[in-house]
C-alpha cells in the first residue's frame, strides 16, 4: 500500500491522477501516523511555500514521523524540500535527512526567469529511480527556490547554475520536478519508484 | 537552460472541443481529453483549454471536463475563459487544473490578480493580454480586441506581474487570425520590461514565425490553435524545425 501524505499542501490530486493512470490502485490519501508508518512506500507531494508546508506537517504531528521511516519515501516539489536540511524561504529547519539546504534561485541574467517553471533536463543520473531514462531527459519544474548540489544529489539540473534535481538518502528520495506532469518520463520515475 | 514551449490551444463549447477537424485515427476529435492526449503525446509542452460556452450549464460542464482532463493527461495544463473571481479559480485549482487564465476580469478589478496568487501561487496566475496598437501605442483590449481599455500594454503587464501573475499571455490584436507573423519587436521589448515568463500568441502562420519570436521576440512559449487543429504543422515536425535552428525545445 502506498500512502499520500496529506498535509493540506497541494498537488494530492494530481500525484493520485498519476498513480490511477499507472494502475496502481492501493494506496491512501493520510495524515494518520499509524498508516504512514504501515505503508509500504511514502509519497510526500507538496507545492507552494515550504515554511507554510513545514508548519502544516508539524501541525499534524508528522515532523517526528517521516524521519523515522524505514520504507522507500518520496518527496515531491516541496516535498523534497522538507526532507532538507533548512530553506531560506520563511529562514525555517527542515527534516534534516540530506544535508543539503534549499535557497532562492539568485541570476543577474534576466534571461534566467524566477520562478523556474517549464521543461528542464536533468543529468548526472545515479539511481534505481532513474532506471530507463536517457541523460539529459525532460522534466517539469515549478519552482523559486532549490536544493544546492551536494553528495546526496542523484541528478542535476541547471538554470542560471547548477542546483539538485533529485536527491537520495537511505530510504529517502527526492525529486524537485514534477514527476505527475512530466509525461511518459516522470510516469517511468514514479513506476520505478514504487518498484523499488 | 530551460526549454522553450509549444502550446496548442483547444477551444471548448459545452464540454466539446469545437476546432480539431484533421487528426486521423481520432475517434472523437471533439473529445477534449482525447484531443489533449493526441497533442502530449506528439510533444505538446503544456495545453490550454479555454471555455468560449456561453451559458452557465456549459460552465458546470467545462469543470468536469477539466476534471477529466487532469485525470487523462501527464502534462500541465492551464484553463480559462470567464473566470472572475477567486472561487472561479478555487473551482477549476480543485478540478485539477495546473494553472488559470485571467483576461477582462484582471482589467475590470486587478485586486483579482494578486487574490488569486496569494491564496494558489503565483504559478497558478496566468495573465492574458490582448492587445491592439492604435496610433503607436498598444492598448488592451476586450471583446475579443474590439474594445480597447485605457490599460497600455507595458505598464499593464508590469502592474499584473508586480501583483503576483506568473506568466503573462500575450496576443497581437493586430496580427490575430493574420498568419503573418508576430510583432517580435513588441514582444522582445515587453521581454525586456518583465521578470516572468511570456507567452506568444496570435499570428502565427508559419515555423519561422514560431522560431523568429522564441528569439528575437525573446517569447519563453508560443502558444497556437489552427496551425495545429487543422494539421498544417504538426508538433513533432515543429520542434524537429526549432532543434535545426539550435533552439532548445523537449524532443
Amino acid at each position: 500500500m502506498i500512502a499520500i501524505v496529506d498535509y493540506d499542501a497541494g498537488n494530492i490530486r494530481s500525484v493520485v491522477n498519476a498513480l490511477e493512470r499507472l494502475g496502481v490502485k492501493d494506496y491512501v490519501v493520510t495524515s494518520d501516523a499509524e498508516v504512514i508508518r504501515s505503508a509500504d512506500k511514502v509519497l510526500m507531494p507538496g507545492v507552494g511555500d515550504a515554511s507554510y508546508a513545514m508548519a502544516n506537517l508539524k501541525a499534524r504531528g508528522l515532523e517526528g514521523v517521516i524521519p523515522e521511516l524505514r520504507q522507500p519515501v518520496l518527496g515531491i516539489c516541496v516535498g523534497l524540500q522538507l526532507l532538507c536540511s533548512s530553506s531560506e524561504e520563511g529562514n525555517i529547519r527542515c527534516l534534516g535527512i540530506f544535508e543539503e539546504n534549499v535557497v532562492r534561485f539568485r541570476s543577474d541574467d534576466p534571461a534566467v526567469k524566477i520562478p523556474h517553471m517549464g521543461w528542464n533536463s536533468i543529468s548526472d543520473l545515479k539511481s534505481p529511480l532513474f532506471k530507463g531514462i536517457s541523460e539529459g531527459a525532460f522534466v517539469y519544474f515549478v519552482h523559486s527556490f532549490h536544493a544546492v548540489e551536494g553528495p546526496d544529489s542523484i541528478a542535476v539540473s541547471d538554470h542560471g547554475g547548477r542546483f539538485s534535481a533529485a536527491l537520495h538518502k537511505d530510504n529517502f528520495y527526492g525529486v524537485q520536478f514534477h514527476p505527475e506532469k512530466s509525461g511518459p518520463v516522470g510516469a517511468m520515475i514514479l513506476k520505478n519508484f514504487i518498484e523499488l | 537552460m530551460v526549454a522553450k514551449r509549444i502550446i496548442p490551444c483547444l477551444d471548448v463549447k459545452d464540454g466539446r472541443t469545437v476546432k480539431g477537424i484533421n487528426f486521423v485515427g481520432l475517434k472523437d476529435v471533439g473529445d477534449a481529453v482525447e484531443l489533449g492526449r493526441k497533442y502530449a503525446a506528439e510533444g505538446a509542452d503544456e495545453l490550454v483549454y479555454l471555455d468560449i460556452s456561453a451559458t452557465l450549464d456549459g460552465r458546470r460542464t467545462f469543470t468536469e471536463l477539466v476534471s477529466r482532463i487532469a485525470a487523462g493527461i501527464d502534462i500541465p495544463f492551464t484553463v480559462g475563459g470567464g473566470i472572475s473571481s477567486l472561487e472561479d479559480a478555487a473551482r477549476l485549482l480543485d478540478a485539477g487544473a495546473d494553472k488559470i487564465s485571467i483576461n477582462s476580469a484582471a482589467l475590470r478589478n486587478p485586486d483579482l490578480i494578486g487574490q488569486i496568487a496569494s491564496h494558489y501561487g503565483s504559478q497558478f496566475v496566468v495573465v492574458a493580454i490582448d492587445a491592439k496598437c492604435i496610433d503607436g501605442t498598444w492598448h488592451a483590449t476586450t471583446h475579443g480586441g474590439t474594445v480597447p481599455t485605457d490599460k497600455e500594454l507595458f505598464s499593464w503587464a508590469r502592474e499584473a506581474q508586480e501583483r503576483g501573475a506568473g506568466e503573462i499571455l500575450f496576443t497581437s490584436m493586430n496580427h490575430d487570425g493574420t498568419r503573418s507573423g508576430y510583432p517580435c519587436d513588441t514582444f522582445a521589448a515587453l521581454a525586456d520590461t518583465l521578470s516572468i515568463p511570456i507567452i506568444a500568441s496570435g499570428g502565427a502562420g508559419s515555423v519561422t514565425d514560431i522560431a523568429d519570436v522564441l528569439t528575437e521576440g525573446k517569447a519563453d512559449a508560443a502558444l497556437a490553435a489552427s496551425i495545429f487543429h487543422y494539421g498544417e504543422i504538426p508538433i513533432p515536425v515543429l520542434k524537429r524545425e526549432l532543434v535545426k535552428q539550435n533552439i532548445n525545445v523537449r524532443i
